[in-house]
């Protein structure tokens, strides 16, 4: 398409530099420096989307980031191949460049012609509310027929389908002072707050050039100046200033706690080529010492029958398509207004060439300046008008208007030719990051607008944001809230409006559509229905509704909506309320917000020194909290259950190889160490020997099982204890709190050496023959290293904290050797175990095999909820201590209870049975619904070694129903089982006690 | 220690080329002799050094004396550095100049893998995952802070104004590594 409505000079655009783009297959054209909504203007359309609800064909009503109905699908770089387009991209503010692949939405099969427009004509039915009154029944259809249907009747955009092959930076950063907006406030602000070169000041804008409403401005002069020059004045000398960051393309759409401020960069759509590997968005996230809040306002909508017709779009908008974009929006214009500042607009469409007529709903002699200016251009004004109704249907082709007589009465109609209307409704100023950082806002009647008032962070709005709109005030104000008492004399700017929240008609109210937010689709009269029907608060009417809900959070609409509102109930405004604003601002994409976070940066994943080996060996891996453990190590055609099968022979029947390495280990160091001990866990430890391991049992404060794991004693005042895999940072965390807040007199210290110290883990009878002809200065006989020992020497050279201990039952030894030596270790051991048949073997094997020999593991026994006699470990708890964490909870009479769930063996009938962990216990199953349940199963395996399928559980008295029949539930009903001890299997000439 | 050392020391983590090719470079440094010391200012009693480590910078600092470092962390908590060769030696020396006085020294050279981030927009490479002021001003030379990377706890140093040096336990590497390496690309 030529560009039929393009100026033949002026406006900030590169006519150097011509683009195209394709929008629905068609070709565009345009120029850099426009805006995809421009490009369509400038071809001579404006229909570019249909309606969320009704399938209206909607137009450009807006030039900036509250555009709520030109919403496209943007391919950025079709040439790269899927995975590149996003929904919902507001045509107003796509900054055009060659190549941009344009789709519209919510259509089928065209723009054109759409199916969905029937819904225009079905509109009674989808009144306000219209889901919770129509598709109450029946109620399973809601499900399968309602829900479908109206998704695809009603909605936005398509949701990408395959993953974003883009890169998201993220960015922390800090600023003295953060000054949101670019426009006249915002340049004066951060010009005046950078005058002192030791600030640090960041400007951010959302749009790709900086000077807001001045680049719309093609008449006003600042200080003598044309504005865009003194806007190009401006950033000259803020971009030579070393203490600022200007950043255009950057949205503030979020506000937190502390100043901490979120904003989103687009860093690479805009450009023509962009490097492979730079990001397209950046996640910016600010602490600001000050922030100076220059975020302008937003013009609304008048309100009346069709008025959501293609070719009326807001004064404003008008203005910057024909100043900014040198884009004339059509041939005639009619300017409908309550307000002064539409003027400027009618008064440059004429000088643009526009045939242009003013409606206005003031009397006039209620108007300003603008109306003796307007008319001695040579202006049709037409003061005390409404207007009726639009005419046209995929373009506006007429206005009806018609006078006002004093009390209000509706006139003579009269039609106004024409293919654009310019419409104003007054100012809401953009409030929503001063809302978002829980400032309290005020209501001003003058203005008809809230504005910031009670301040709750550092901040300080500036220009039109909080109701100032005189030019000239407008940047005193800037420089003001930049610390400055520096002023400019800028040209007059035509202020003031009379509100008016729906425009008096003679039609029948309730057969017109006059929209109040054009996003979601809501009417006048959907608004007045909320009301009738006892909807009062502006929250309730939100909800019911749906107005200011949208993705452009009712920039436009609100007020007006507000207003209505109060209107009706004859209440002054404030009292209806005014909705909180929520983050974002506007849409940002999911990229921006995940940042580096996906793939392998989504968690850290955490790997042992042993990890490469595994991998190398053909391991299977399993998740234990952000550790990458081996599961099992499958041989080729083993599944998991053979491969478990053979491992856990293997360690009975000769010597497995494990990797232990990310048990939590803390080193307990200082003179009062045992002391510490004796208090963190529920054991006696001043008696354990140098040399000598304990289990140690740890409680919360509640007394219920917390944690559990071998200590050894390497000196009188050094421990090596060791947690589980999941709780170290928790039980770290537990201990040093406790040294911080309850005993800072305690001369002990605990560091983590979780990852200084690499644990292999040498299990089976053949154990000691694989680790002894490695170790040096340790003597290895049994005399002199019994079971539960720890001694502190060599293996293959290197250091090594050796302990005799075992998960297994069977004679065992795990190797601590420092992480950077334990491959090289772990590799003597394997080879040299070769000699019997070693066998390496995985997490599921261990839990087998713990299970077999009745060992616990916190976290799947207990729940957090179980005592130590619960789980049968009452022996540990020392009776002798005057205290220690948790036992002052254990005498509490709850914790006493005989039918308290207890660890038992649970054993199915069929010993091929595998029972479900998590699985109920029953006493009876024919007994009716709701039936008792005595407990739950906690682990249950299959066990090669005791050939037939094992379980723990936890049950109600259970070491008193031992031999007892029960019932366990299964995906399919119930199955036979026996209660039994939790001991399968016993080893020959080993102590089991751990 | 034996003579014969028949275990190979194998490193944490495996230098990632694209973390070198940038003007950020991020490379793992070779492994070093890494104490944690713990003790009280009643146990210091007013001393400046403990064998040569210098411990009476404040919080959040590091300070180099003859090739001995010190990471202050906290209260009562510094990093001591020395060469890895060096770490027995350190040990001992440590232990008889604090004999019968309360404190705890843990070797964990093993635990944690440093890498140096150097060029001209490192300070903005780091803060793509470090939430805190990196500015000259606000963290000048000679400072060392625990604080969080992304979604690791690193212990973060700055040995002039382009060069840092970024401590992870070891199987955070990996992650530590490519989450700097990705941030590079900013400024590649």
């Amino acid at each position: 398409m030529s560009q039929p409505f393009r100026r033949s000079s002026g406006g900030h655009i590169d006519r150097s530099q011509p683009i195209s783009v394709s929008f629905n297959g068609k070709t565009l054209n345009g120029y850099r420096g426009d805006t995809i909504a421009a490009m369509l203007l400038a071809s001579g359309s404006h229909l570019a989307g249909r309606s969320f609800k009704y399938h209206r064909p909607r137009g450009i009503l807006s030039h900036g980031s509250d555009e709520p109905n030109a919403l496209l699908s943007v391919d950025w770089r079709p040439e790269k191949g899927q995975g590149r387009r996003d929904p919902n991209n507001r045509a107003s503010v796509v900054e055009a460049r060659s190549g941009l692949e344009i789709k519209t939405q919510n259509h089928w099969p065209s723009l054109e012609r759409d199916i969905g427009a029937v819904n225009d004509l079905l509109s009674p039915v989808f009144v306000a509310g219209f889901y919770y009154k129509t598709f109450m029944w029946p109620r399973n259809a809601w499900e399968k027929v309602y829900e479908p249907f109206i998704r695809r009747a009603a909605g936005l955009g398509d949701a990408p389908e395959v993953a974003d092959p883009d890169r998201y930076a993220n960015r922390h950063a800090h600023a003295d002072i953060l000054i949101v907006g670019a426009g006249p406030a915002g340049l004066s602000a951060a010009l005046a707050a950078s005058e002192d070169s030791s600030k640090r000041v960041i400007l951010a804008d959302e749009g790709f050039k900086l000077g807001g409403s001045l680049l719309n401005d093609a008449t006003s002069e600042i200080d003598g100046k044309p504005a865009a020059e003194w806007v190009e004045e401006m950033v000259a000398q803020l971009d030579a200033r070393e203490n600022v960051v200007v950043l255009p393309r950057t949205t503030v759409f979020g506000y937190y706690n502390h100043n901490h401020i979120a904003m989103v960069e687009r860093v690479a759509d805009h450009r023509d080529s962009a490097p492979e590997n730079l990001a397209r968005e950046r996640l910016w996230q600010v602490r600001a010492g000050k922030v100076i809040i220059a975020a302008g306002s937003h013009e609304r909508p008048l309100v009346f029958a069709n008025n959501d017709r293609p070719g009326i779009l807001l004064a404003e908008s008008a203005r910057a398509f024909i100043n900014r974009y040198a884009v004339l929006p059509g041939k005639r214009m009619v300017v409908a207004t309550c307000g002064a500042s539409a003027y400027r607009t009618a008064l440059d469409a004429k000088a643009a060439g526009m045939d242009v007529t003013i409606v206005d709903i003031r009397l006039g002699e209620d108007c300003g300046p603008e109306l003796a200016e307007a008319r001695s251009a040579g202006i049709n004004v037409m003061t005390s008008h409404t207007v009726v109704k639009a005419l046209g249907k995929a373009r506006v082709s007429g206005l009806v208007v018609a006078p006002l007589d004093k009390n209000g009465q509706v006139g003579e109609r009269r039609t106004l030719e024409c293919d654009t209307v310019a419409m104003s409704g007054g100012w809401t100023p953009s409030v929503h990051l001063f809302s978002q950082s829980r400032g309290k806002l005020a209501y001003n009647a003058d203005l008809d607008a809230f504005l910031p008032g009670q301040s709750a962070q550092d901040e300080v709005s500036a220009g039109a944001c909080h109701g100032v709109y005189d030019l000239s005030e407008i940047i005193a104000d800037g420089y003001k809230a930049g610390g400055s008492d520096k002023t400019a004399s800028a040209s007059a700017t035509f202020t003031g409006f009379q509100p008016v929240r729906v425009l008096p008609t003679d039609e029948d109210p309730k057969k017109v559509k006059a929209f109040i937010d054009f996003q979601n689709d809501v009417t006048a009269k959907d608004i007045k229905l909320a009301v009738r029907e006892g909807f009062e608060s502006i929250e309730h009417v939100k909800r019911y509704t749906t107005t200011g809900m949208a993705t452009d959070q009712g920039k436009t609409s609100n007020m007006n909506a507000l207003g209505l509102v109060a209107g009706i109930l004859d209440r002054p405004l404030p009292s209806v309320g005014t909705t909180t604003f929520r983050p974002p601002y506007t849409p940002v994409t999911f990229g921006a917000l995940v940042g580096p976070s996906r793939a392998d940066r989504f968690e850290p994943v955490r790997t042992t020194a042993i990890d490469a080996w595994a991998v190398a060996n053909g391991a299977e891996f399993e998740p234990v909290g952000n550790w990458r453990r081996a599961h099992y190590f499958p041989k080729s055609g083993e599944d998991m259950h053979a491969a478990v099968s053979r491992e856990c022979k293997a360690v009975r029947t000769s010597v497995g190889i494990f990797d232990a390495s990310t048990l939590g280990k803390i080193e307990v160091v200082g003179p009062d160490a045992a002391e510490f001990m004796n208090r963190m866990y529920t054991n006696a430890w001043t008696k354990l020997k140098v040399g000598g391991c304990r289990y140690g049992l740890m409680l919360g404060e509640n007394g219920f099982v917390m944690d559990d794991g071998v200590v050894a004693r390497l000196a009188e005042d050094r421990f090596h204890v060791t947690t589980t895999t999941g709780g170290a940072p928790r039980v770290f965390q537990h201990m040093e709190d406790y040294l911080q807040t309850e005993w800072p007199d305690l001369d002990v210290f605990i560091t983590s050496i979780t990852e200084q110290w690499a644990a292999i883990a040498v299990q089976g009878p053949n154990a000691k023959k694989v680790v002894e002809p490695f170790v040096t200065d340790i003597d290895m006989s049994e005399g002199a290293f019994p079971h539960m020992a720890v001694r502190e020497g060599f293996i293959c050279g290197v250091p090594t904290r050796l302990f005799r201990v075992s998960f297994t039952g069977e004679k065992g030894f795990e190797v601590n050797v420092p992480a950077e030596y334990a491959e090289s270790v772990w590799k003597a051991l394997y080879e040299e175990g070769k000699k019997y048949d070693i066998t390496p073997y995985g997490t599921e094997t261990m839990h087998v095999l713990r299970c077999e020999v009745g060992f616990i593991i916190v976290g799947q026994e207990t729940d957090g909820t179980a005592t130590p006699d619960d789980v049968g470990l009452s022996g540990l708890v020392s009776k002798k201590k005057s205290d220690f964490v948790g036992m002052r909870s254990l005498s509490r009479p709850d914790m006493l209870l005989s039918n308290r769930k207890q660890l038992v063996g649970i054993l199915a009938k069929d010993p091929n049975e595998v029972l479900e962990e998590g699985a109920q216990v029953v006493e009876d199953p024919s007994v009716p619904v709701p039936m008792p349940m005595i407990g739950h199963v906690t682990s249950s395996y299959y066990s090669s070694n005791c050939g037939r399928s094992i379980a723990m559980a936890m049950i109600k008295g259970g070491r008193d129903r031992i031999g007892q029949t029960v019932w366990v539930t299964t995906p399919k009903g119930f199955t036979e089982a026996t209660i039994s001890t939790s001991v399968f299997h016993t080893v020959q000439g080993e102590k089991v006690d751990a | 220690m034996l003579e014969v050392n028949l275990a190979r020391r194998v490193q944490a983590v495996r230098p990632d080329a694209r973390a070198t090719a940038g003007p950020v470079k991020i490379s793992v440094l070779p492994p070093v002799g890494r104490l944690s010391f713990r003790a009280k200012q009643k146990a210091l009693q007013g001393s400046n050094e403990v064998a040569g480590f210098t411990v009476d910078g404040p919080i959040n600092s590091r300070r180099e004396n003859m090739g001995l470092e010190s990471l202050r962390l906290g209260p009562d908590e510094w990093m001591f550095l020395c060469e890895e060769g060096e770490t027995e030696a350190v040990v001992e020396n440590v232990a008889r100049s604090f004999d019968n006085v309360a404190h705890s020294l843990v070797d964990v050279s093993h635990r944690d893998v440093t890498f140096e981030v150097s060029g001209k927009d490192c300070e903005a490479v780091i803060n793509s995952g470090v939430p805190i002021d990196l500015s000259i001003s606000a963290f000048p030379v000679g400072s060392a802070t625990r604080t969080m990377l992304g979604k690791s706890e690193i212990v973060l140093a700055r040995i002039d104004e382009t060069t840092w040096r970024v401590t992870c336990w070891r199987s955070f590497g990996t992650y530590v590594q490519g989450y700097l390496a990705d941030a590079a690309l900013d400024f590649a």
